[in-house]
């Protein structure tokens, strides 16, 4: 007898997709409004008050240009993961899932040192509505690095296990994994010329 | 695993090369652009075209929006409607005093 849960790599007949492809998007679209409330509120606030800060004259923006760079590559290296699979080959797999979560660190790592720069200097999210709306919209879309990066781990070490035994599911989660990765890395390339250069 | 299938990857690969360079090239050209102090509503619709075309190229190619199932679009077809909405719809309540 089997419990297997139906339709985690064979399409469904009705929809032609797999449950987990639907179940991503589906999430990712909730994700879009999440953002998208967030955004909103920014113009709005931004619209309406009587001044507005020129964000590099606050914000440091070489070090986020470094840091575009940085999740930029990481999503290529998420996508070269999964075509890895795809090839079946997976030592080349572990390098660029491992390459992935290093971006991923290494983002976060210059996000530290922006905060840590700003409270340095006594500027914190009560200080202006430009700070708040600032520490806002980064630090949830830290907060998805965070988490996009706790399961891409998952899959370079125990998750991969699957690997021997059902390649194709695994090679599904590590394309979802990516789906979710490409989102937060799509978050930034808005955030950064919002917040940093406007 | 066929032949087909690996010449099939190999040019999704070569995408992908490609999108990440046009991705790093737009991300240089955006900071360049803020450094021209053009004036504000036009250095905003730029930095907004510019975004939304890297963004496109994410979605289109790392997330393959350009050849997936018709559901899909369905779903975010309707994200895009309320995305809108929640985007413009506050701003309505701003009309008059709106000067960028």
């Amino acid at each position: 007898m089997s419990a297997a849960i139906p339709f985690t790599v064979e399409a469904r007949p009705d929809t032609g997709l797999n449950n987990v492809k639907i179940g991503i998007w589906l999430f990712l679209a909730s994700e879009v409004m999440l953002f998208g409330a967030l955004f909103a509120s920014y113009i709005l606030l931004r619209v309406g008050a009587p001044t507005w800060p020129e964000g590099s004259g606050i914000l440091n923006v070489p070090l986020a240009t470094v840091n575009t760079v940085v999740l930029i590559s990481s999503s290529v290296t998420m996508v070269m993961a999964w075509a890895s699979l795809m090839r079946r080959n997976f030592g080349k797999y572990r390098l660029y899932m491992g390459s992935t979560v290093a971006f991923g660190l290494v983002f976060l790592v210059i996000k530290y040192i922006e905060y840590s720069s700003k409270f340095e200097h006594h500027l914190y999210p009560s200080t202006s509505t430009f700070l708040a709306i600032y520490f806002t919209l980064t630090g949830l879309h830290a907060l998805h690095v965070l988490g996009g990066m706790t399961i891409n781990a998952y899959f370079l070490f125990p998750g991969a296990k699957m690997w021997k035994t059902a390649p194709e599911q695994f090679t599904n989660r590590v394309e979802t994994a990516g789906l979710f990765w490409h989102f937060v890395d799509l978050v930034w390339i808005f955030l950064f010329p919002v917040l940093y250069l406007l | 695993m066929s032949a087909e299938h690996e010449i099939d990857i190999s040019k999704h690969v070569r995408a992908y090369i490609l999108v990440f360079v046009t991705l790093m090239a737009l991300t240089l050209v955006t900071v360049a652009v803020s450094y021209l102090d053009l004036p504000t509503p036009g250095a905003i619709a730029l930095a907004l075209a510019i975004a939304t075309v890297k963004g496109a190229l994410v979605a289109c190619y790392f997330m393959h929006l350009i050849s997936e199932k018709k559901l899909i679009y369905v779903v975010l077809v309707f994200t895009v409607i309320f995305f809108l909405a929640v985007m413009f719809g506050p701003l309505l309540t701003n009309l008059d005093e709106i000067s960028l």
